[in-house]
């Protein structure tokens, strides 16, 4: 019996020595190691022998078996390795041929300046309000120190529907709705983005219709020198830290004192360009402490609370950002337009 | 305002500061000035000739040959060209070696033979306005006065050697409508004082009275306050001297003659219009101040007859209208050549009034400007006193003694109140009471020492803006400089920035839609009425609403609907070969149910879309898919997942106006108050495609009020299943119409709570089907959460399925 197990083993090896495909060595698993192979066959036999012989053979066998189990594994192991190199090659692909990116969609430049603005202020603990579009001659007017014939009026020619209500012409009537909404507590901390509309015509600088956010902060103790430091702070938040700015005497009629906000120009730093008309600066703000008049038709008493109130256009913030050449790509929806502004 | 830099030294000693720096310090106290343009555009060696011999050019028609004496050691033999040249006048004359605007450089030269030393300017070659000039003075050479000194810079004759300070004022500082206005605000800012001009009160002795020639009568006070009039008699009407006619120019006002030169000049000067009507036409020598009749008209200086309004203030002789009140005189009593007496007015006329007036007619004037704003009221009658002076000494008139006038009220200066603490709590300075009484006496507003803490501040009436204490403040402000106010953090407690909910629900679906590849359009919410008009079932039939005066019939009402709007976007892209178009748009539309507006209409937030061509673009490996209906939809379907609506939305065929009847679903939101339509998903109409030119689209558009009411973004975890599931499919043949949204309802109540989902997978129509069938693949997942299930169970629940199926639509199993 010893002999022959030996002789499967010589055999086995033998034709293991030879196979060339791993589905042969298969085979030959199957042949000699499998349930029904050789070696099980051989080992039929056991019955037969005595208590002593046992063991040996027994030994022997697994001699047998382990040799065969080696080569086999050995085999295989070259046969995948072989399998492997052979899938590798077969299967390289040119990566520089491009992906198969998702659609990527943009949102409109406008929207991007403007959350850009309203997360700045959420993080100064703003809240942001909002209004119609379609006004009442007292919201957008009167209840902002501009009586019927004000001549300041004359600043902002406006689209009346009829004599009372028209397309507001700033988004500060929003300012008197969240007064009048507040019903006289304090502290008052808003900004109010939005549509608004002016005779205007149309050319690379003007728009009938454009987008403002206004600014409002109503409290017992507010004073000119914050909204400094509230414009400064936004200013660099908005481009950087080296910003600086500088207020300017003006007149709004529902601010007293007014002023005009330049920041330094974002194009050259302030070192003079064509941008800034070699001056430095570039005003994109309009500013004061609430007039008092306003105030009161707030619903506040203006010897008891100050506020302060800030405006900006939107499209003249991100015409200076993107450096935009002409207002009216705004709303002609020209997707070679919208898709530059696909990045976060 | 345009002001003259050395007009202006006249009333302030300006030496040491540059017209530009001047202009800057203007500006940073709140007078803002664009440009200070030198009126001296390039002229050099320019000066003034006579032209002693004028002969006509041997070998040109048009050309003269002159000779002229410029001061020089020689005569010069000049060749003009204008035809007005003459032998006797005193002309501008550029030297060889001289410079001109055009960027000419005078050479000798000779022109058809002749020799030139030099060349006489017209006005436009000495780079002024032509149209500023007197009428006679427009063509050809610019003759001067005879009594111009030859030899003489041109630069000075013409005072070029000067710089103009453009002001762009804001509608409260009118008071800078005058030279001495922009004197006192100098001296504000450089505590320099102010000289007022002298009216040289002497020449007013007279025999004759005033009040023998005029008198006033104001009928409407309230609209007039003061009406102030003088006579001067014996005029001589002709040019006024040269030093005012440059100034005129400089300031923008072409000069006519002395008499009408002086109303201009010290209108200038004072801020304070005024008007001369030749007192042989006003009948009665009487001045009435009214209301215009009715029906009653006047030809205005411009030769316009105007119909006048029953509220629109006239001044008046006896008989009739003579003049628009503060807006224009009128042509019966204008002044002219052969005018010998002058009746002068000087008045305040209510600012609304003038505005009014003037807009209605659509006639506006350097007087009407003035006015509107407010003129001081403390300067009628020094205004009034000081052209008469002019007039006695340009014109050789002879001033009657004595002011004829109607003062309704005495102007008297504001007095208003203010304390220390009130100036620093609201700018955030720490000024001393010192610091600010210094400000206060630099604008020359009277402030005694405060007493109980208290200035009692007096603003002189030329300061008509100035009437609360925070005018004040702003005032200390800017002089004490706004750079100069300290930067603070406002003070009180912390507050929390958040959005609303409406806000945050907004930016999701920007999300949404450009993580889905849309780009975000913004388009007009003005419209033509034919766009307001369509897709009915969305505008709602509301009533357009028109603007009273629209710039164009294309904006002329607001929008009723947003689709339009993305329709013409596409069609403008598609004309620039965008082919692949995929926009969406939040905003506004416009209802109402009101033909004329009594209230304000709802604006309803709303979102809409449009596909056409292909979502994602075609590559190397990829076709282009064209987007069809179920993109569109399927973009909803992603934004009601995210809202947490997903169950809450169905869709249900329906045929709105504007949309392809048979691929279109109206979108329908469950509430408490049953399903409610909140707009529509389908193919535009093939009509509508058509006029705008599209090739197929795809376009919803959703109501977001109803949406942002019900979006439930909380998330309710479901623990894992612990459990297997069985998955079984099922193709059935039904009839072409079945819905599938059908057939799943109807499986899921037939299966029971066992069955965990139900997907159509495939939908399949074909001959070997027939006509009217289809067949529709259904992939249905069985679970059980305590246990597993068995095949019986699962077995049972699908016979289920296919015994409902069948008995409600009348399936086939498909083998």
């Amino acid at each position: 019996m010893k002999d022959r197990l030996e002789a499967l083993r010589a055999e086995a090896l033998d034709r293991l020595q030879t196979v060339e495909d791993a589905a042969s060595l298969n085979d030959l698993r199957v042949h000699y190691l499998g349930k029904k192979g050789q070696l099980t066959e051989i080992l039929r036999g056991m019955g037969a022998l005595s208590a002593e012989e046992r063991p040996i053979i027994g030994q022997v066998a697994n001699d047998v078996r382990a040799a065969i189990e080696e080569v086999l594994a050995r085999k295989q192991e070259a046969f995948d390795r072989a399998e492997t190199a052979r899938r590798l090659q077969a299967e390289t692909l040119d990566v520089t041929l491009p992906g198969k990116a998702p659609a990527v969609g943009s949102l409109h430049p406008l929207t991007k300046v403007a959350q850009e603005i309203e997360d700045i202020f959420l993080g100064m603990g703003y809240t942001i309000a909002e209004g119609p579009e379609v006004e009442t001659d007292y919201f957008n007017f009167e209840a902002l120190n501009l009586p019927k014939n004000h001549p300041a009026r004359d600043m902002q020619d406006s689209f009346y529907i009829t004599d009372d209500i028209l397309l507001r012409t700033h988004t500060s009537p929003v300012q008197i709705r969240t007064m009048q909404a507040m019903k006289g507590q304090t502290p008052v901390k808003v900004i109010c983005p939005g549509k608004v509309y002016r005779r205007d015509d149309d050319d690379a600088t003007h728009s009938f219709m454009f987008h403002q956010v206004e600014g409002l902060v109503v409290g017992p103790n507010i004073r000119m020198s914050d909204l400094k430091g509230t414009l400064l702070q936004f200013v660099r938040e908005m481009y950087g830290s080296q910003m600086q700015i500088r207020l300017r005497p003006s007149f709004f009629p529902f601010t007293e004192p007014s002023a005009e906000v330049d920041v330094t120009c974002v194009k050259c730093g302030g070192r003079g360009c064509r941008m800034c008309k070699h001056t430095g600066w570039i005003e994109i703000l309009g500013c004061g402490m609430i007039h008092p008049a306003v105030l009161e038709h707030g619903g506040y008493d203006p010897s008891e609370v100050t506020g302060f109130a800030f405006g900006m256009g939107i499209e003249r913030i991100a015409l200076l950002k993107y450096e935009i050449d002409d207002i009216r790509h705004f709303y002609a929806n020209d997707l070679r337009f919208l898709s530059q502004f696909a990045k976060m | 305002m345009n002001v003259s830099y050395r007009w202006l030294s006249e009333y302030i000693d300006l030496s040491g500061i540059a017209p530009q720096e001047l202009a800057e310090m203007l500006t940073r106290g709140g007078i803002e000035i664009d440009n200070v343009p030198s009126r001296n555009q390039g002229v050099s060696k320019v000066v003034v000739g006579y032209v002693k011999t004028r002969e006509k050019h041997p070998d040109a028609d048009k050309l003269s040959v002159c000779t002229v004496d410029a001061g020089q050691a020689e005569e010069l033999q000049i060749v003009c060209g204008a035809p007005n040249v003459a032998a006797g006048q005193k002309v501008p004359v550029a030297l060889v070696g001289a410079k001109l605007p055009s960027g000419l450089d005078i050479k000798r030269a000779k022109l058809r033979g002749v020799e030139s030393q030099g060349m006489i300017c017209s006005a436009r070659e000495l780079g002024i306005n032509e149209k500023l000039l007197p009428k006679e003075q427009q063509e050809g050479i610019l003759v001067l006065p005879e009594d111009t000194q030859v030899g003489a810079e041109i630069l000075d004759v013409l005072t070029l050697d000067d710089a103009v300070l453009e002001l762009d004022l804001t509608p409260n500082r009118s008071d800078c409508l005058s030279m001495l206005g922009v004197a006192y605000e100098t001296s504000a800012l450089t505590g320099r004082p102010v000289k007022l001009p002298d009216p040289e009160r002497e020449l007013f002795k007279s025999a004759d009275k005033t009040s023998d020639h005029v008198s006033v009568a104001v009928h409407a006070p309230e609209l007039c306050s003061h009406y102030s009039a003088r006579y001067i008699k014996g005029v001589k009407i002709g040019p006024s001297p040269l030093w005012m006619q440059n100034r005129l120019i400089a300031a923008g006002i072409r000069p006519i003659s002395n008499i009408v030169d002086v109303t201009n000049y010290v209108m200038l000067e004072y801020g304070q219009p005024l008007h001369a009507f030749d007192a042989a036409k006003v009948a009665g020598g009487r001045i009435e101040v009214r209301l215009a009749r009715e029906g009653e008209t006047l030809e205005t200086l411009d030769g316009q007859v105007r119909k006048l309004a029953p509220d629109m203030l006239v001044i008046a002789d006896a008989d009739k209208a003579i003049a628009l009140a503060g807006v224009m005189g009128g042509a019966n009593s204008e002044v002219s050549a052969a005018t010998t007496d002058i009746i002068l007015e000087s008045a305040k006329f209510s600012g609304s009034s003038v505005r009014k007036t003037s807009r209605l007619l659509g006639l506006r004037s350097e007087a009407s400007a003035r006015f509107e704003k407010e003129v001081d009221p403390g300067r009628v009658v020094p205004a009034l006193d000081r052209a008469a002076a002019l007039m006695a000494s340009l014109a050789g008139g002879h001033v009657a003694e004595g002011v004829a006038e109607a003062l309704a009220r005495k102007p008297e200066p504001a007095v208003i109140e203010i304390t220390l603490g009130r100036i620093n709590g609201m700018l955030g300075t720490s000024l001393s009471a010192l610091e600010v009484q210094t400000l206060f006496a630099r604008l020359e507003f009277g402030a005694e020492s405060p007493e109980d803490g208290k200035w009692r501040v007096t603003v002189p009436t030329r300061r008509g803006d100035i009437t609360r204490s925070v005018d004040l403040v702003e005032e200390v402000a800017r002089l004490y400089g706004y750079d100069d106010i300290p930067t603070t953090p406002i003070e009180g407690p912390t507050t929390t920035g958040a959005l609303t909910r409406e806000q945050a629900i907004r930016r999701e679906l920007r999300s949404v839609m450009t993580h889905a590849g849309l780009h975000e359009a913004i388009s007009y919410s003005v419209t033509s009425p034919e766009r307001a008009g369509l897709f009915a079932e969305l505008s709602q039939e509301a009533k357009p609403i028109a603007l009273a005066m629209p710039m164009s019939e294309e904006r002329s009402v607001l929008r009723t609907v947003l689709l339009p709007s993305l329709l013409d976007a596409a069609a403008y892209n598609l004309t620039r070969k965008n082919n692949d178009v995929a926009l969406f748009e939040i905003g506004s539309v416009y209802h109402t149910d009101e033909a004329t507006l009594t209230r304000l209409p709802r604006e309803k937030p709303r979102l809409a879309l449009l596909l056409t061509g292909s979502l994602t673009p075609a590559g190397w490996n990829r076709k282009a898919e064209p987007a069809d209906f179920y993109d569109a939809k399927g973009l909803l379907e992603a934004v009601f997942l995210r809202l947490g609506l997903a169950d809450a939305v169905t869709y249900e065929p329906a045929r709105p106006e504007g949309f392809h009847p048979g691929r279109t679903a109206a979108v329908l939101l469950q509430t408490e108050r049953g399903p409610i339509t909140i707009g529509y998903v389908g193919q535009l109409h093939p009509d509508l495609q058509r006029s705008f030119d599209l090739p197929d689209a795809f376009v919803a558009e959703i109501e977001l009020e109803a949406v942002y009411g019900k979006a439930d973004p909380r998330i309710e975890y479901r623990t894992l299943p612990r459990y297997p599931s069985v998955e079984r499919d099922l193709a059935v043949v039904v009839d072409r119409d079945a819905r599938g949204a059908s057939l799943t309802e109807a499986i899921r109540k037939a299966a029971g709570e066992l069955l965990e989902s139900v997907s159509i997978f495939d939908v399949y129509t074909g001959e070997r089907l027939g006509p009217d069938k289809k067949s529709v693949a259904v992939a249905m997942v069985y679970r059980h959460g305590d246990r597993t299930l068995t095949d019986e169970e699962v077995s049972e629940a699908h016979a289920r399925v296919l015994a409902e199926l069948e008995h409600s639509f009348g399936a086939e199993l498909r083998k």
